[in-house]
């Protein structure tokens, strides 16, 4: 009974999503690289968590493990106690960009995953996350007619339809200017307080990080091991320049190893 | 005229046209100034080719050569997609069949001609082979390009919300190298009205191709000779203007950037 002793685990601790001494290790040309080491991590059931970290540190790598895209070299992810073993409707994958279906118009990506339902279930399910994702009137558009902004929403939308647990997002927004990616986390952050969901999100935007995240998991440069977690006592909607929300974005910059003047 | 500005709607139908009228005003003259007696001047074509609207001869061979088109290009596109898609799906397939593809495909259907008198006498059969043979390779070879190009987000996002393979291949691998698919099927079609002519003028009495090497034998009829000829490129011209309308379908129209 492998299988029992952390769904009982999880059960006690109340999380919805635990890695435990997660690492992989990729092999090229007789080398083998480190990604990830000892990566161990609880997530709550509707927490909003950003990964922060240098760039090529395995922040993706993490997210596809945890996502079930990939199998991790050592260690598990479970998910309400049970072990991920593969990508699975319940958690969906946000991608940077061109994730929607060009093919297909709007209704017809939010509408992707919902073949199972009746008509008059699937026709309501889209109605409803095409007005959550505010894109009423465009119903019929394809992606190509849309902005970057909008085909991301779309995408958002697409996951949500399926009703997951949890979201994954992998730097949604940074194929965005930068005033629409001002404008999409407010939208993100909506959507969460809507729907509640677990969103794990990846970035390597600090101000991003702290302008969402309940916590802001700092991973170090190759290969990647959990640096530090900060934890953003700030409620929303958060002033951005607050004292408080300074402190914490510049303790995250100290963190990578920033320092505070350019 | 500046390259920046757009033409205007008289431009765009006025320059061709000029053209057109340029090329004739030339080709007439150059016929009367050699003096030659064997080259037909454009009046002679145009006389010809009314001549031979009545008897209803031109009607059948027209009719004959796109029904050869049509039933081996059908035939080429039939077994040419699942092909191409099951290449594309199976790349360790593609690598097996890969390089004998690859040595057929630069071999001209032309010289196909005598085996395929062999294989199928005289008659349509050999003809449409030999349309089948034109339009296969290019029809198979961008089916497997096509899958093997469908971005690697699309298929993780089939994955993602749930899809059987077959699903993945219905609702995901096919729309997705639809574009690419459709080029291919776009250049076969050419081809194939480029190799339905060379066909019919060895195996077969009618056809369009028949009527130009027929014309030439009977009584050196060079007026008709030219005449089906100059048919020839504009019931071409004609099926590839037809065939780009796909190109403007929504569910394909991302594929074509300069559409759009």
């Amino acid at each position: 009974m492998a299988l029992a002793q952390p769904a009982v685990a999880a059960i006690k601790s109340g999380f919805k999503l635990h890695a435990q001494q997660l690492g992989v290790v990729y092999g090229a040309n007789g080398k083998s690289v480190s990604a990830l080491e000892e990566i161990n991590l609880e997530i709550a059931d509707g927490e909003f968590i950003c990964i922060v970290g240098p760039s090529g540190c395995g922040k993706s790598t993490l997210l596809n493990v945890m996502g079930g895209f990939l199998a991790p070299t050592s260690g598990t992810v479970t998910i309400d106690g049970e072990r991920v073993t593969g990508p699975d409707q319940r958690r969906i994958l946000v991608f940077q960009e061109r994730g929607v279906f060009p093919w297909l118009t709007v209704e017809g990506n939010i509408g992707f995953g919902l073949s199972k339902l009746r008509r008059a279930e699937r026709e309501q399910r889209i109605a409803r996350y095409v007005e959550l994702v505010r894109l009423q009137g465009f119903e019929r558009s394809y992606p190509s007619d849309l902005s970057g902004g909008m085909r991301q929403r779309l995408q958002v939308a697409r996951a949500l339809a399926v009703n997951p647990d949890i979201l994954f997002l992998d730097e949604p927004f940074g194929a965005l200017d930068s005033i629409t990616r001002v404008m999409m986390r407010g939208e993100l952050l909506r959507i969460w307080q809507q729907e509640r969901r677990t969103i794990v999100f990846v970035t390597h935007d600090i101000d991003e990080a702290v302008q969402l995240a309940d916590r802001v998991v700092v991973l170090s440069s190759r290969p990647a091991r959990i640096q530090e977690i900060v934890t953003i006592d700030i409620p929303h909607p958060r002033n951005i320049s607050a004292p408080r929300y300074l402190e914490l974005r510049d303790e995250l910059l100290k963190q990578i190893g920033l320092a505070y003047e350019i | 005229m500046s390259a920046l500005k757009t033409p205007r709607a008289w431009e765009r139908a006025f320059w061709p046209v000029a053209t057109a009228a340029l090329l004739l005003f030339l080709w007439h003259f150059a016929v009367v100034w050699t003096g030659t007696k064997v080259f037909p001047s454009p009046l002679a074509v145009e006389k010809g080719m009314v001549a031979l609207m009545p008897k209803g001869v031109l009607w059948a061979d027209i009719a004959n050569s796109l029904r050869r088109v049509a039933v081996g290009y059908l035939i080429a596109a039939l077994v040419g997609i699942p092909l191409g898609l099951c290449l594309g799906w199976f790349p360790a397939a593609n690598q097996v069949v890969n390089p004998a593809l690859q040595l057929m495909r630069p071999i001209s259907p032309i010289a196909w001609i005598p085996l395929a008198i062999i294989f199928f006498g005289v008659g349509d059969a050999p003809a449409i082979f030999l349309v089948f043979l034109g339009a296969f390779f290019p029809i198979a070879v961008s089916c497997t390009a096509g899958v093997s190009n469908v971005p690697q987000i699309y298929r993780r996002a089939g994955r993602n919300f749930g899809l059987s393979d077959i699903d993945l291949l219905r609702k995901i691998i096919f729309p997705a190298a639809l574009p690419e698919i459709l080029i291919g099927l776009r250049i076969a079609l050419g081809v194939a009205w480029l190799v339905v002519v060379a066909g019919e003028m060895i195996a077969v009495d009618s056809g369009l191709g028949y009527l130009v090497i027929d014309s030439r034998n009977s009584g050196k009829r060079y007026d008709l000779v030219v005449a089906a000829m100059l048919l020839i490129g504009i019931i071409g011209l004609l099926l590839d203007l037809g065939f780009r309308r796909f190109e403007r379908l929504p569910s394909v129209r991302w594929g074509f950037r300069d559409v759009a």
